[in-house]
């Protein structure tokens, strides 16, 4: 009997809650840790952002739509999946960067952890930076915080808990985004995108490019129907610096961060940035 | 900016003369029209999927878009259309982009009846063509002679175009003569006391006639019967437009000119929403019917959101970004 063939997995996009290959045809060959041949990923071109951004925008009325607890409840079921495959994670963070068994294991854990934190601040941000202001006239004055709409982020290395530390914040404040996964490692982003398809997240919410940041990233920044963008993982300042101009052409909130500990509990900013405050007035009394 | 001849091409009684023979009677028309040579269903898709796949860049494409922004008829046909939901149309047609002095008008606005006027009154002398649905649109089921004060009333508001639904129900029951005789009477009606004459555009409703042999009948049906446009769906039944199904027309379109020399326009209306689809269109029209059919005054989109799209890829095209439907009017 001849000895089996491994079936070696290709990694694709995820868009719109499919998983297409790039509408280039090109892909790109992912290195492990050691430097050898781990896969072959999909290199995005400036027309799979184009319809990541289509996707997000259309997912964007239904997601923002729905109550904040049930927003809450389809993270924290990304958080239950993400548990019960915890294995898979574990062992590509392993083989891409050659983490020990033990650290490997406090990345999934810190990951799920983080998921299972924001889906608790679903329900809860609005109160804590929205309220009722006193005015000095006899009117009900109220804020409340609104997402923004589609938010491009550029993620983190760190695979895993740099994708979830970017993406949870968005999606739980009810925004939808296009996510350029970390470029020398992608793969665990796209395990993580099947773990989303299968976790009742609306196709659309979150949309994951792999490839080249350069090359994307700027027809992300200047898409005037992109309405936020977290420069998270650019490390190049020039290119930083040439994103911010091209965001700032439709006054895009940015988010660019300097260095951070993703294994800290985060403050509430990466939510808050992408919040839109709104004020109402009510006549009191009529 | 094209703008569209004002006069009615040449058809008329010369155009029912030469079929007299074919139309004569019920079995004589019958025996024309199954004479037709019979569709080859899979190479037909073939051959549009094949079309579809050409690719139009840069300079290309900004040409490509233009001129399908100047095909559009910009359509409202909705229960809840308002006199102010149609001036607004009739403002969008004839400065679709009102940025950009260089971007071009569509061909028409596509209304019913009872807005003709309002439309008409709107567009003023911009050479925005107004085009009113009648004969008892969608369906098309009504008695002959309230079909014909349909189209009349249309005419006597200002209609430059009537589009007409054919009855389906004889055509799919075999009374061709019947069919015949309705287009033959509308377009009559379609006739304006100074002696001039609104076009008449007939549609099939592609998406009930149930097989690509049927759409080429009813293709050669409507041109003998004196049709100026041909078009495919009203837009209220699924599927309306598809690529074989405009395909076919322009072929029937072509071989009519061949047998006739006399040229007939084609509309696709309903399900194109991208510029991309309008592209595939034009890329057949080019291929199947010639240079020729490039021409608001021979090619039309019955559409209403594929013109925001067509201008998002304009601005694409000038500025270097994508654009969002945050910039073009909600419609």
């Amino acid at each position: 009997m001849s000895a089996r063939l491994d079936v070696k997995k290709t990694y694709k996009l995820y868009i719109d809650g499919e998983f297409p290959r790039s509408e280039s045809g090109r892909s790109y060959v992912v290195a492990d840790a050691k430097g050898g041949f781990l896969a072959n990923a999909s290199q995005a071109s400036r027309k799979d952002a184009r319809d990541a951004v289509r996707a997000a925008r259309s997912a964007f009325g239904g997601w923002s739509g729905r109550t904040a607890y049930n927003r809450g409840q389809v993270v924290y079921r990304i958080a239950e999946v993400l548990e019960s495959r915890r294995d898979q994670f574990e062992a590509e963070l392993r083989s891409s960067e050659g983490v020990t068994p033990a650290k490997a294991r406090t990345f999934v854990d810190a990951a799920i952890d983080r998921l299972v934190w924001y889906a608790g601040w679903a329900d809860k941000i609005a109160q804590v930076v929205g309220g009722a202001n006193p005015v000095a006239g006899p009117y009900f004055n109220h804020s409340a915080p609104e997402p923004s709409g589609v938010i491009a982020i550029i993620a983190p290395a760190g695979p895993l808990l740099g994708l979830v530390s970017v993406v949870a914040p968005v999606i739980t404040t009810g925004n939808t985004c296009v996510v350029i996964a970390s470029e020398p490692h992608p793969l665990t982003a796209i395990t993580l995108a099947e773990v989303m398809a299968t976790s009742d997240l609306p196709g659309g919410v979150v949309n994951v490019l792999t490839g080249s940041v350069a090359e994307i990233a700027p027809w992300l920044a200047s898409h005037s129907d992109v309405n936020g963008i977290d420069l998270t993982g650019v490390t190049d300042p020039g290119l930083g610096r040439t994103l911010e101009e091209a965001a700032a052409e439709n006054l895009k909130r940015v988010r660019r961060p300097g260095l951070e500990d993703l294994l800290a509990t985060p403050a509430l900013d990466r939510m808050t940035k992408f919040l839109e405050t709104k004020t109402v007035w009510h006549p009191m009394g009529l | 900016m094209t703008t569209l001849k004002a006069t009615a091409p040449p058809v008329g009684p010369d155009r029912l003369a030469a079929f007299a023979d074919a139309t004569a009677s019920e079995s004589a028309l019958r025996r024309f029209l199954h004479g037709l040579p019979g569709v080859d269903q899979v190479g037909a898709e073939q051959r549009a999927a094949a079309l579809g796949t050409r690719s139009i860049k840069t300079t290309a494409k900004a040409f490509a878009l233009d001129l399908a922004i100047t095909m559009v008829d910009l359509t409202t046909l909705e229960g809840m259309d308002t006199h102010g939901k149609v001036k607004a149309l009739c403002a969008k047609a004839m400065h679709p982009d009102p940025t950009d002095p260089g971007c071009p008008s569509t061909a028409a606005v596509c209304v019913y009846p009872d807005m003709v006027a309002t439309a008409k009154r709107a567009l003023g002398s911009s050479g925005v063509h107004v085009a009113a649905v009648a004969t008892a649109f969608p369906s098309g089921r009504a008695a002959l002679d309230i079909k014909l004060a349909d189209t009349a009333d249309a005419v006597e508001a200002g209609a430059d175009e009537i589009d007409m639904v054919i009855d389906r129900g004889a055509f799919l029951s075999g009374r061709y003569l019947e069919v015949f005789e309705e287009i033959v009477a509308v377009r009559a009606a379609c006739a304006r006391p100074d002696g001039g004459h609104a076009h008449l555009k007939v549609i099939f409703e592609t998406g009930e006639l149930q097989t690509y042999d049927n759409v080429r009948r009813a293709s050669w049906l409507a041109m003998m019967a004196g049709a100026h446009f041909i078009k495919t769906s009203t837009g209220k039944v699924q599927p309306a437009a598809t690529l074989p199904v405009t395909m076919i027309m322009l072929e029937a379109v072509r071989d009519f000119r061949e047998a006739t020399g006399q040229m007939v326009g084609v509309k696709p209306a309903g399900g194109i929403r991208h510029s991309k689809d309008a592209i595939k269109y034009l890329v057949t029209v080019n291929e199947i019917a010639g240079e020729d059919w490039l021409d608001p005054d021979w090619f039309r989109f019955g559409a209403s959101t594929l013109l925001n799209d067509l201008l998002m890829q304009r601005s694409k095209i000038k500025t270097g970004h994508y654009s969002g439907p945050d910039y073009v009017t909600l419609d």
